[in-house]
């Protein structure tokens, strides 16, 4: 039990988090049809500009320095991500999708080696403020840090903003008038190129405050962009292509399916011997009955996606078959 | 329509210039004949088939994959396993057959090809990258699941040097190696040379432009996509065969993301429209990464700036900038280029020498601070922490970057106007 709701509330923390990757990242694959390769790039830079941000400001006032990085570190990432889209990818826009793709690509690229230029190769000690870093509860002996809560209050309220941003305001409603017909937006005198480059701004400040949350919580550090890069990739299949909804049930789905995994040291031998089979080293296949659920976290994902591929091919909520 | 038959029976200048190939490779390691140029050259010929297969699914059959690497890594550790079984006894042969065991590496790469190309072909375009990513970590996570057959980090390491010396070919010497390699990599390139003139290829290119059109004329473009994988899938695996004798290791890095985006970068800046553009790709991506990696750490850097420029300003590659040249040249018009061509190279060389003073010198302060901040930068000798060489690196990166910017506006006139008057003539000469 204690292990099933520990498990529970940091698999939902986790996927929340994927889910703040996956939507900016949904959002602008939808809106510009552009696979952005280096967005978790931009969510590594906004874990780095987060802890820059926060020793400096550190020195000067003690204790204000997260929460000043929280707000600004995000606007940095977003305001970068505008100048990525209006100095390179509007230039490559007009050779296709598969050019943008690559140049995104290249992108992550040059951003991983640019940190390491500025922050060295080593992981930089950002760490969670003294204010959230007691636990917020105990579950029988364990301790759930507080920490955890707040990327997941975090994680919710952006998920409201961004619903009301796209139902209830103006830009909104343009943004998505703008994804399903961008020509007749564009003659009812809307400037669609700077629509898409507000929501690559935008979707890479999501990725940014993704960083600025997610980058204490776990470590920051220059592979931090290519360990999380491929799991949002799968997210958005998984989901279904362009669909936020789906994109929130595979976040979560994932991210509760490795943090179970990780914990759970079943392996078929078990189930094998129970049944009355005797499995020695020497048994064919050894190696695959005795690995543990733990071991084979990394690649349950990936499994989810090949699976969902072959069942259903247009993801979980998606709508087009790609 | 064309409808003109030609009557060719020998290609006179298709057999002059594989010819001249085949003598290329031939006499190469005799001209650079130093230890690394063979080096060198052998990793430029396993690059070369690796890059060629890649280009038969992209190029050729429009399909942009992030996990290729996985067919020439699991090629490349059955290869190496083969290749102990030979030097354990567990399979006798009577004389060396080590030239066959990149076979092994391909057959493999095939089966390989089949196995996942069923799952990631059923879609194309932008899904396929995203599916391709997956399963090359899969693949890579797998990998270091299993340390009996993958060998865990360490890899799987062997020695060629296995069975009977053939006229005395043991293939111990590297020279040895070059030649086995050079084989290899003449006989793929004609092989798939070849390929892009059947059938197959012809309609892997249809379902490249306009898959729906391919589709009505009666051919189903997801098993098109499929089998120009698994083609493509044994030639990579090949060249995960001749690496594995290559270098006698194999490691869980073979299969990784960063292979499979090396040689999606090596393709792509040589020219993925013309079946020679891979080939000058993978001579300079294999130039970058092993030569220019001896000089400086941050080659990564130089070679992800190269590729974005090449992606930005010039999307067909390496091969597609030397033919649309030889285009100008041949209308005689290369003379209005020279000068700006001229410019756009000594502000580009300023510009460079710009981004390399605060690259290297940023780099040597961050990473080797221990040793002191004195660092050699273009054979002088400087402080790297003092503010006059900073005030000088940045001084000579603005000016680089400006005076390239107007350059590159004046050449961008000059080379639009050339091109539009080539066109013009040719619609003259065409009678229109």
């Amino acid at each position: 039990m204690e292990f099933f709701v520990i498990s529970l509330l940091n698999g939902i923390s986790y996927g929340l988090l994927l889910f703040m990757l996956a939507s900016g990242l949904t959002l602008i694959f939808s809106m510009m049809g552009v696979l952005n390769f280096a967005h978790a790039s931009f969510y590594m830079i906004g874990a780095y500009v987060a802890y820059q941000i926060s020793t400096w400001l550190d020195e000067l006032l003690p204790g204000t320095g997260y929460w000043i990085a929280l707000v600004v570190a995000p606007l940095v990432v977003g305001v970068l991500g505008a100048l990525v889209e209006r100095y390179g990818l509007r230039r490559v826009h007009k050779w296709g999708h598969v050019p943008e793709l690559l140049f995104t690509f290249g992108l992550s690229y040059i951003i991983v080696e640019l940190v390491q230029i500025i922050w060295g190769r080593a992981a930089v000690p950002y760490r969670v403020p003294p204010e959230l870093d007691g636990s917020l509860f105990t579950v029988y002996a364990t301790h759930f840090p507080a920490y955890r809560g707040f990327m997941m209050l975090v994680a919710a309220l952006m998920l409201l903003a961004i619903w009301l941003m796209f139902t209830r305001t103006r830009i909104g409603l343009v943004i998505q008038a703008a994804l399903a017909h961008p020509d007749t937006v564009e003659a009812l005198g809307h400037n669609v190129p700077r629509v898409f480059m507000l929501t690559f701004g935008g979707g890479t400040a999501l990725a940014g405050l993704a960083g600025v949350i997610g980058g204490n919580a776990y470590v920051t550090e220059p592979s931090m962009a290519a360990l999380v890069g491929s799991i949002i990739f799968v997210v958005v299949v998984v989901g279904g292509m362009g669909s936020l909804g789906g994109a929130f049930i595979a976040s979560l789905l994932i991210g509760l399916m490795q943090t179970f995994a990780i914990g759970i040291d079943w392996a078929p031998i078990a189930l094998l011997q129970s049944l009355g089979f005797e499995i020695v080293p020497a048994t064919p296949l050894y190696s695959l009955w005795s690995l543990k659920l733990s071991q084979v976290a990394p690649v349950l994902p990936y499994l989810l996606l090949v699976l969902i591929l072959v069942l259903r091919p247009k993801g979980l909520m998606g709508t087009r078959e790609g | 329509m064309e409808t003109t038959i030609r009557f060719a029976p020998i290609d006179v200048g298709r057999w002059f210039v594989w010819g001249a190939t085949a003598l290329l490779f031939a006499v190469l390691p005799l001209v650079f004949s130093s230890g690394f140029a063979i080096t060198l050259l052998s990793q430029m010929g396993i690059m070369v088939i690796f890059a060629l297969s890649y280009n038969m699914i992209f190029g050729q059959g429009g399909m942009l994959s992030f996990g290729h690497a996985v067919y020439s890594g699991l090629g490349a550790f059955f290869a190496i396993h083969a290749l102990n079984w030979i030097g354990s006894g567990q399979l006798w042969l009577p004389v060396s057959l080590v030239p066959l065991v990149p076979l092994v590496g391909g057959v493999f790469g095939a089966v390989f090809g089949v196995v996942f190309g069923y799952v990631t072909t059923k879609k194309a375009g932008t899904p396929f990258a995203m599916i391709t990513l997956g399963i090359g970590e899969m693949v890579f996570s797998a990998s270091l699941m299993f340390p009996a057959f993958f060998g865990g980090e360490g890899g799987i390491s062997s020695n060629r040097v296995v069975g009977e010396p053939f006229l005395g070919i043991t293939f111990g010497p590297g020279l040895q190696v070059y030649y086995l390699i050079a084989a290899w990599c003449f006989a793929c390139m004609v092989a798939m040379f070849a390929f892009t003139h059947t059938p197959l290829g012809r309609i892997a290119n249809a379902v490249r432009d306009n898959p729906e059109r391919a589709e009505f004329i009666g051919y189903n473009p997801q098993r098109v996509r499929f089998f120009v994988l698994v083609v493509s899938a044994f030639f990579a695996g090949i060249a995960g065969g001749l690496s594995a004798i290559n270098f006698e290791i194999v490691t869980a890095e073979n299969v990784s993301a960063i292979r499979s985006g090396g040689v999606l970068l090596a393709t792509f800046i040589g020219g993925t429209m013309f079946f020679f553009g891979p080939i000058l790709g993978a001579v300079v991506f294999v130039f970058f990464a092993v030569a220019l990696s001896d000089y400086t750490k941050a080659w990564q850097f130089y070679l992800g700036v190269f590729f974005v420029a090449m992606v930005m300003f010039a999307p067909g590659g390496v091969a597609s900038l030397i033919l649309t040249n030889l285009r100008v040249m041949k209308h005689r018009l290369f003379g209005r280029l020279r000068d700006p061509y001229a410019g756009v190279l000594l502000s580009g060389l300023v510009l460079l020498a710009g981004v390399v003073m605060v690259v290297e010198m940023s780099y040597h302060l961050t990473l080797n601070f221990a040793a002191g901040s004195r660092m050699r930068l273009f054979g002088f000798e400087v402080d790297s922490a003092a503010p006059g060489i900073w005030l000088l690196a940045l001084g000579v990166l603005a000016a680089g970057a400006l005076g390239f910017e107007v350059m590159r506006r004046r050449f961008a006139r000059e080379w639009g106007a050339v091109q539009a008057e080539i066109e013009e003539r040719s619609r003259r000469e065409a009678g229109v």
